[in-house]
């Protein structure tokens, strides 16, 4: 007879107060682990999102992350195709990545002159193909991959604008953007008319192709600043409008082909990049390609003035969404479990009142207070244990019923709903945590009706009745 | 050597502001092998004075040697550890532990003496022969009636072999028939063991089994009654 049995029997003798005590820390359990599962699906979806957008990391100028947006031009990588090279075929790189793409990104104005419209815009030319390849990046699972960008199996004068910048470009019509209305404020029909090298340079362009056959009239023309300091223009084929999540990201975005985005920039000149992406397998195994990035640059790229950022720095809202999640997830974890020790404490309180003569009896046997102490003590480990090896399967069942039931949801930064998913299957740290949590509740709620119990003087605890 | 011996005891207890005095200065030796019945009217100090010889309180003043040791100078735990050793306790209300077999009740006080588990069985099984429940082993408290239940918790009192034996009013919720038995039984126990047995009752069935009768009277000891010479 060890006192954990004895604690059990007790807790099997009063089976309505122990099962509600046990389906309290069930629910306290369940409620920490969907939530938990829930802000963690949140958080790798955004990661997810994230890495198939830019990658892990980044080479940029070292300059260019504080300075750049305002002359990309001036902090573009010379002899990128050079650094791609070296990082593809690096013996402790390689193992690691699955793609490595350049980008590069600017700002300047997109135009629709037919229609006497412009906005300023923020542009990114990409490689379509390793853009495609980083997008079937899929650590966490997700169902499906990130699919194909809107330019695959484009010319090179094609171009996907935001929905706002459709809007603004008048250009609706064209390319089927809903919720658009006609605004009040009519657009000035006939403006003054372009400066004579802007129109000269309009002239030059010549007419988009137009492989896919579509409408002729979803054109825009980009201008831009050359390294020179000049402007460019580049006529564009807009292929699709497309939702980014964002209104201001809506309102600016347009995504070109690397090719005419250097074309666009560097004319005839030494074409650059202003960042060269990097995709590694697995989120973890960041630190070690950093290591080995920056042992390059200090060696075989020691030439180039180049920094490396990971993709937490890049989107400052991945870090600041994760310490919020963190505060709600800690707040709710920190309300169920006072909930808990509470109805925990109540349970072994009543159990102490109810056993007084026990007790007693049990130290006039002999028992020294300790043991009193450890029986009350093993009996609130043990709902522990049940409550937490309960609350962890119900959580698991639950979560699989609702990652099975076909419920979406619209995630914040996001355009089209989701799958709601539940990822609380493989999240063993947070399975283990709360477990443990649950545990140390459960002992804690015990800790002072256990003393109280110890500490009952034996005759005291004989004539209670 | 006496196993127990008390001298110039006094217990007071306060109900709120009220001094109650329970015993004053008593003084008394219990016989070796003894089967000694403390009686008395209510009120008259005999669970007091069964509480402070069983060591589960401690006097005001005055001092209480048990098997040669003055209890006063042990701290809870050896004093606990001294229960376990030397003083076996049955209870009015037999006081079995609802969630153990009768066999585990009697095993409990072995277990907590940490007793090998081979000697432990012999010992549990000798002993529910003796008050003669071998049957009885696997039920539960709740299983067995008024009179069984008390030889369990006579078995358990026994269990370590202690020399004092300690029963206050073991008979007080038990017919007179069963009461009987039981006194009989625990008579028969007492000279098996050659433990001394002191018990507080006023059932004149216990008192008339007692070699030695002590008669207290508001919290003093009336008069010694002698009635037999010390068991060989």
């Amino acid at each position: 007879m060890t006192t954990l049995s004895l604690a059990l029997r007790n807790l099997a003798r009063n089976r309505r107060r122990s099962l509600a005590t046990l389906l309290a820390m069930v629910i306290g359990s369940v409620s920490i682990l969907m939530f938990g599962g829930y802000v963690q699906n949140i958080v790798d979806g955004m990661q997810t999102d994230y890495v198939r957008g830019g990658g892990h990391l980044q080479l940029q100028h070292r300059d260019y992350f504080l300075y750049g947006s305002g002359d990309p031009t001036a902090y573009g990588i010379t002899g990128y195709e050079q650094v791609i090279v070296l990082l593809r075929a690096d013996p402790v790189l390689a193992p690691m990545l699955t793609v490595v793409t350049p980008t590069l990104e600017f700002g300047g104005i997109a135009g629709n002159f037919a229609a006497g419209v412009s906005k300023t815009i923020f542009a990114r030319g990409v490689i379509v193909s390793e853009q495609n390849s980083m997008q079937r990046w899929n650590d966490y699972g997700f169902p499906g991959d990130g699919g194909t960008l809107a330019l695959t199996g484009t010319g090179e004068d094609a171009a996907v604008i935001g929905t706002g910048v459709a809007r603004v470009l008048r250009l609706c019509a064209p390319l089927q953007v809903a919720d658009c209305p006609q605004p009040t404020a009519a657009p000035i029909a006939t403006g003054a008319a372009l400066p004579t090298d802007v129109a000269g340079l309009v002239a030059a362009e010549p007419q988009v192709s137009d492989p896919k056959g579509a409408d002729a009239a979803a054109q825009i023309e980009l201008l831009a600043a050359t390294t020179s300091g000049a402007p460019n223009v580049a006529r564009l084929k807009v292929v699709e409008a497309e939702s980014l999540g964002m209104k201001e990201a809506d309102d600016a975005f347009v995504g070109l082909h690397l090719g005419a985005a250097q074309r666009l920039l560097y004319g005839s000149g030494t074409r650059e990049v202003n960042a060269i992406a990097l995709q590694l397998r697995h989120t973890n195994q960041i630190p070690l390609a950093r290591a080995r990035l920056d042992e390059l640059l200090r060696t075989s790229l020691k030439g180039f003035p180049l920094a490396v950022y990971d993709f937490q720095v890049l989107n400052p809202y991945y870090d600041q969404a994760l310490s919020f999640f963190g505060a709600i997830f800690s707040f709710i974890a920190v309300l169920i479990g006072g909930i808990v020790l509470f109805t925990v404490g109540n349970t072994m309180n009543a159990a102490v009142v109810e056993r007084t003569v026990e007790i007693g009896t049990l130290r006039a046997m002999g028992q020294r207070r300790l043991g009193i102490r450890r029986l009350f003590l093993g009996e609130a480990l043990l709902l522990g244990v049940f409550g937490a090896v309960a609350g962890v399967i119900a959580a698991l069942l639950l979560a699989a019923l609702i990652n099975h039931s076909g419920l979406t949801w619209t995630p914040p930064g996001r355009v089209h709903p989701i799958h709601l998913h539940v990822r609380v299957w493989g999240e063993w740290r947070l399975v283990l945590g709360t477990a443990l949590g649950l545990l140390a509740v459960a002992a804690l709620s015990a800790w002072w009706p256990a003393g109280r119990a110890a500490r009952l003087q034996v005759v005291e605890a004989l004539r209670h009745a | 050597m006496d196993p127990l011996i008390i001298e110039n005891i006094a217990k007071t207890y306060h109900l709120d502001r009220v001094a109650v005095p329970a015993l004053r200065d008593v003084n008394l030796r219990i016989r070796p092998h003894c089967f000694t019945v403390l009686s008395g009217a209510s009120g008259s100090g005999k669970t007091t004075l069964l509480n402070l010889i069983g060591c589960l309180d401690r006097p005001d003043g005055g001092v209480i040697t048990v098997a040669g040791q003055r209890v006063a100078e042990l701290s809870d735990d050896a004093l606990a550890d001294f229960r376990l050793r030397h003083i076996g306790f049955v209870f009015q209300s037999f006081n079995l532990l609802p969630v153990l077999t009768a066999y585990e009740n009697v095993e409990y006080p072995l277990l907590l003496a940490r007793s090998p588990a081979p000697q432990r069985r012999t010992r549990v099984q000798e002993l529910l022969d003796a008050v003669g429940l071998s049957d009885h082993a696997r039920h539960w408290p709740g299983q067995l009636s008024g009179g069984q239940r008390q030889r369990v918790a006579i078995a358990r009192a026994l269990a370590t072999a202690p020399e004092l034996v300690l029963a206050d009013e073991p008979t007080a919720n038990l017919d007179s028939q069963t009461g009987a038995s039981i006194i009989a039984l625990m008579r028969g126990m007492q000279r098996d063991s050659r433990a001394t047995f002191v018990f507080s009752s006023h059932d004149p069935q216990v008192l008339a089994e007692a070699d030695d009768a002590v008669v207290l009277q508001d919290g003093r000891i009336l008069r010694v009654e002698r009635r037999a010479g010390v068991p060989s």
